[in-house]
């Protein structure tokens, strides 16, 4: 029985989702999108009919900027967090179903991964490779967020693999591949799904935390990018809202839509905890 | 017991290690000599190269450039764990240790204070909602900053910066002390200080009640539903006494063994609100550093962090048995 708290709060990821993308939706009707090349306007226009989110200083039109950062960030979000997920929840699967050695090995590794500090190692990346594409991005964050799916996957395999479905897969004769890939994950889905929205999230703030600082790709618009310029052309000291408040208000609108999101198909997933097994571990 | 231990310090040693070997992997795998181009571009800005020559020596005698890459990667490790992390490339004569040095203090402050209101503040809030029967103010409250640190501490120190140092302006928009004044031990100087930490402190210590918050909730309702507080009732204990003695004193140990957990994202988080705020901790320093290219502070600001923070989760970890009797040897998520 799904409950109705669980319904409201996707519902409600649904609706801050929709409010981050909607510069992307209904931009098109005000600017075109080569409005974001330089100098393609005056710089430091406030907000007009013409510019309905103002320019700033190197004359890109903060609207045009929104409709190609949007997408650009989501997808680093969508690559590094699926990624990390694919990555996470087979090893977790693994430990959690083949135990011993297996098990152990992939324990510690994670163990390791996470006391390592993942801003830290994502700035020597970024400071050494100067050029960094959107997919090289999303995959180096993906090697730094595995370890949260795995841990959650292998405590929900190893209460799985007890149960009398997979004694029954086993005296049939099927394979330990088989069992893993064809009996267990079709009952993790709720959980993976929760678990995606978590690592999107995560992959998310460590990719703009690395692009504030400067290091994110170079020839593409983020949303990340745009907050670093605008810090670095001292936007809020020039009075500039409309350059610094678009992508921050979005992002929070992101932010807010990928935790409702997550809450509401975590309880979905474990409807007794009532939604705070990601979020108390 | 004892090989727990064991199993503990193997864990801290392999991620030292890794660390280390991740940053040399990458230093000989970017393309370019990172010093010639770091010269170069000294150079065309007009930056002094006078200490280019020391610096090169440094770089030449740290990774053994002439020896094979085995020699190479010992003499780096060698060079590091004797605390030798090079000069500066924008302060020239100072080392790194000397930046970092400086920085250190201000960092741990903000991150100490930070901690410990966020601690206080979500225990309390959590620990009344769950207590409360029925509507409660602190249930609401648990609800609001749960959803708040669902947003990024920078995002957070964004809006609080303009709202409160820009619009209202009630608060300095950065630095740690107001310009010229008198760095004395006096009260003004308190308070300037007090001032200027008030609202990276509070960027910090707003995204991080929720999580204290929502999980004290949980642990208070275990809490209330054990006999000892059904005894507590029976006795006629007043409601006070029972929250204080009975109900917070058990639910506030497994609060303080998570209080390290997920240090190094809090760390990751600091240095984007220090940069925010050019607050004179490791972050500002760290963020100048990317923007001059001072590529060895870059280095050692990041081993820095990585070995705080696994000494840190080491030390917790280890005291985990020790603070919680009830924990004998593994963590409770395991």
């Amino acid at each position: 029985m799904i409950d109705k708290t669980a319904i409201g709060s996707v519902f409600t990821g649904l609706v801050f989702l929709l409010l981050a993308v909607s510069p992307v939706i209904f931009g098109p009707l005000f600017v075109e999108h080569a409005a974001a090349e330089m100098f393609s306007g005056i710089p430091n226009l406030p907000p007009s009919a013409e510019h309905p989110l103002g320019t700033q200083s190197e004359g890109r039109d903060m609207l045009a900027i929104m409709m190609s950062g949007i997408p650009a960030t989501l997808s680093i979000g969508l690559i590094g967090g699926g990624a990390a997920m694919l990555v996470g929840s087979t090893l977790g699967l693994l430990a959690g179903y083949l135990g011993g050695a297996v098990d152990a090995t992939i324990r510690t590794a994670a163990d390791v991964m996470l006391t390592i500090p993942t801003l830290a190692v994502l700035i020597l990346v970024g400071a050494s490779f100067p050029s960094i594409s959107i997919l090289g991005m999303g995959l180096i964050i993906a090697a730094t967020a595995w370890m949260g799916p795995s841990r959650v996957i292998r405590a929900q395999t190893l209460t799985l693999r007890e149960r009398e479905f997979i004694r029954i897969a086993k005296l049939s004769d099927r394979n330990w591949f088989q069992i893993v890939f064809f009996e267990l994950v079709p009952n993790l889905i709720p959980i993976l799904s929760a678990l995606f929205v978590n690592a999107v999230a995560t992959a998310m703030i460590a990719t703009i935390g690395l692009e504030v600082l400067g290091l994110g790709p170079r020839n593409t618009y983020t949303l990340g990018n745009t907050i670093y310029t605008a810090l670095y052309y001292t936007a809020m000291w020039r009075g500039m809202w409309w350059w610094w408040a678009p992508p921050v208000v979005v992002l929070v609108a992101l932010f807010l839509a990928l935790f409702f999101l997550s809450k509401g198909l975590d309880s979905i997933a474990n409807p007794r905890i009532g939604g705070a097994s990601l979020w108390r571990s | 017991m004892f090989r727990r231990i064991l199993n503990r310090l193997l864990v801290f040693c392999l991620t030292v290690w890794l660390a280390l070997t991740v940053n040399f992997a990458i230093v000989h795998l970017t393309p370019a000599d990172p010093i010639a181009g770091i010269l170069g571009r000294m150079g065309s800005r007009g930056q002094s190269v006078e200490g280019g020559n020391a610096i090169v020596e440094f770089y030449r005698a740290t990774f053994a450039l002439d020896q094979p890459l085995i020699v190479q990667y010992f003499s780096y490790l060698r060079n590091l764990l004797s605390g030798n992390l090079g000069y500066s490339l924008s302060y020239f004569p100072q080392t790194v240790n000397d930046v970092l040095l400086r920085a250190i203090p201000w960092s741990v402050g903000l991150l100490v204070t930070s901690v410990a209101i966020a601690f206080v503040v979500g225990n309390l809030v959590g620990a009344l909602g769950a207590w409360q029967k029925g509507r409660s103010i602190f249930k609401v409250l648990t609800y609001i900053f749960m959803t708040i640190s669902a947003v990024p501490f920078y995002l957070l120190a964004l809006i609080l910066l303009y709202v409160l140092a820009f619009r209202l302006a009630i608060f300095p928009t950065g630095g740690s002390f107001s310009i010229g004044s008198a760095r004395d031990f006096s009260l003004a100087t308190a308070l300037d200080f007090i001032h200027h930490a008030a609202l990276p402190v509070l960027s910090i210590s707003l995204g991080l009640v929720g999580f204290w918050a929502l999980s004290m909730r949980g642990v208070m309702t275990t809490v209330l539903g054990q006999d000892y507080i059904a005894y507590a009732r029976v006795k006629g204990l007043s409601e006070k006494t029972m929250f204080t003695r009975y109900g917070m004193r058990n639910a506030i140990l497994p609060q303080v063994t998570a209080l390290a957990i997920d240090l190094g994202q809090l760390i990751s988080g600091q240095v984007l609100v220090e940069a925010i705020f050019n607050y004179p901790g490791v972050g500002t320093v760290l963020f100048n550093a990317l923007r001059t290219s001072d590529y060895f502070v870059i280095q050692g600001v990041v081993l820095f962090i990585v070995l705080t923070v696994s000494l840190a989760m080491l030390i917790v970890d280890l005291a985990y048995p020790l603070i919680d009797p009830r924990i004998t040897g593994q963590r409770a998520e395991r």
